[in-house]
């Protein structure tokens, strides 16, 4: 993935720009190289342009977004390596793990099995949406913060979003209902006593809110 | 299989707005083409390179084949109608809660709120051999990786096998056999009607394909009629741990009882053989016997009659057995 790849740059310039900075600009070369790619090994002799990519508008943590997507892209993709929307992470890509997930219309969806090009016109709202303008964490995020909710992290925006989600539905669950809402993420550090008590607290402060 | 981390090789989208538009579509692409409902079978398929349709026609913006309806004898269910919502709805959980508990027991709770009935019903098995891209007989080589001496079959058919020895992976297809539902298909010659149990095909008719449809087919809609809605119902899916997994197998059943006597009775089970099996013979031996342990014993015997277990999968004869014991037996608990 793009932005894996060592810095090729000398010490010295390395130091001139944040790790964040570089990273950013890394996405946003990757795309255009990875995107240009497939446009090499998209098959050909078929008789027709395939794997183009056409410009989209979508809805995504409440701001319109030009992007140019593939057909066969991905919307974990076009977040992650399009938009630089890296806190949707990509755990499995094949629907098992959770890490990719995000609201759509409100409602949790994995994210690496949804074809960008189906979800204009429905609103996109990733871990990076939930935080209020002025910077405030979501009452979700801030029980993850106080109650130390996870250890690596890595599953960590997959399992907000659930909890975000399913929160909608069902603002006063049991911990057993919630483990149970919490039921299509996976966190391999086994923290899930932990991640369930940082989601009952989000829960009750959001009802107390 | 090694776990590919890029965007799949391209297709073409084509993203109909009607029904009779994507049937359109997908007869003039004929084998070409790949129907996608929710994804949830599709892009495994897709991103592993196995399967490489050259067009993907892409039903989510149909909006005709979503939701639920009454109608005048029963309900009809849209294809696209996701799993979340059919567990949801307030008329499948009052007349036909089977169907509510076992699309409930599907996999996730993402995958229930993208997965659709149709795709549930119509997903490809879940072999490892043959997702993994082996050239088995059903991928259209000549050899069945699963059933050697040393294949890993603990999942697989204890019925039905026929140089496949796959099962069927769904878990509401069996509650939609037991419910008597029916399958509404448009295809290029006119909309065509089949019994629940008709929609499914064994190795044994077409070892490449678990269901009867045809490039250029489409399924429309599920309708289940009302002659069994409120019965005793019984659904249970046994599976190696409680989210995401397919059935090791499941059961669901439907029952008609006059004080403890069973006087009508559907009962299917899934995962034991290529296509979900009805058990018809189950059915006529309880027909006039008390819903009880001991008339679940005997229906439990006659049900596995026949049964050819691989290597590693004798365990599913006693399940099957239990399965059917315990779903007749409910009915005592109900009397």
């Amino acid at each position: 993935m793009p932005e894996m790849e060592e810095p090729k740059t000398s010490e010295s310039q390395a130091q001139q720009i944040t790790r964040r900075r570089f990273i950013l600009g890394v996405i946003a070369g990757g795309a255009v190289v990875s995107a240009a790619s497939y446009k090499i090994l998209a098959p050909g002799g078929r008789g027709r342009t395939w794997g183009g990519e056409r410009l989209i508008t979508l809805n995504v943590n409440g701001k319109p977004r030009r992007v140019e997507a593939m057909k066969q892209e991905t919307l974990a993709w076009t977040l992650r390596y399009k938009l630089g929307l890296t806190g949707t992470k990509l755990g499995c890509d094949r629907a098992e793990c959770g890490s990719c997930t995000v609201l759509i219309d409100d409602v949790p969806y994995y994210s690496c099995s949804v074809l960008t090009n189906t979800v204009r016109g429905r609103k996109v709202v990733t871990i990076e949406g939930l935080a209020a303008d002025d910077g405030k964490l979501h009452p979700v995020q801030q029980a993850v913060v106080d109650e130390q909710g996870f250890q690596c992290a890595f599953c960590m925006p997959g399992f907000v979003m659930s909890a975000v989600g399913y929160l909608k539905k069902n603002p006063n669950p049991t911990r057993e209902e919630m483990a149970q809402g919490l039921s299509g993420n996976l966190c391999r550090c086994q923290d899930y006593t932990k991640i369930l008590d940082a989601m009952m607290r989000g829960a009750e402060t959001m009802r107390r809110a | 299989m090694a776990v590919i981390r890029d965007v799949m090789p391209a297709f073409d989208l084509l993203q109909p707005d009607t029904a009779a538009e994507a049937q359109k579509l997908l007869q003039q692409n004929g084998e070409d083409a790949w129907v996608m409902a929710g994804g949830m079978d599709s892009f495994d398929w897709l991103k592993d390179r196995i399967k490489k349709p050259k067009v993907l026609v892409d039903l989510s913006g149909v909006e005709e084949l979503k939701g639920i309806r009454a109608t005048g004898d029963g309900v009809e269910i849209g294809a696209m109608t996701t799993l979340t919502e059919i567990a949801n709805h307030a008329a499948i959980q009052r007349d036909y809660s089977l169907l509510a508990q076992a699309v409930e027991l599907v996999a996730s709770p993402q995958i229930r709120n993208q997965g659709t009935l149709g795709g549930n019903v119509s997903q490809d098995a879940r072999c490892w051999y043959y997702r993994g891209g082996w050239p088995c007989y059903r991928a259209g080589g000549n050899i069945c990786y699963a059933d050697t001496p040393v294949g890993r079959n603990r999942e697989h058919a204890i019925f039905g096998a026929d140089r496949c020895v796959a099962v069927h992976p769904s878990d509401s297809a069996p509650a939609l056999i037991a419910l008597d539902a029916k399958f509404v298909i448009r295809t290029p010659k006119g909309e065509r009607v089949v019994d629940a149990e008709d929609y499914f095909v064994g190795p044994e008719t077409d070892i490449t394909r678990l269901n009867i449809l045809r490039p250029g087919d489409l399924l429309t809609a599920i309708r289940i009629p009302a002659a069994w809605a409120g019965a005793k119902f019984y659904f249970e899916k046994v599976r190696d741990r409680n989210v995401w997994d397919f059935p090791l197998m499941n059961v669901a059943s439907a029952m008609k009882l006059s004080g403890g006597t069973i006087s009508d009775m559907r009962i299917a089970v899934n995962a034991a053989a290529p296509k979900p099996m009805r058990l018809k013979a189950v059915e006529d031996a309880v027909r006039g016997k008390p819903a009880n342990a001991e008339t679940g014993e005997m229906a439990g015997k006659i049900a596995v009659r026949g049964a050819v277990p691989l290597q590693f999968n004798a365990y599913k004869i006693p399940l099957m057995r239990n399965l059917v014991k315990r779903a007749i037996g409910s009915g005592q608990e109900a009397a």
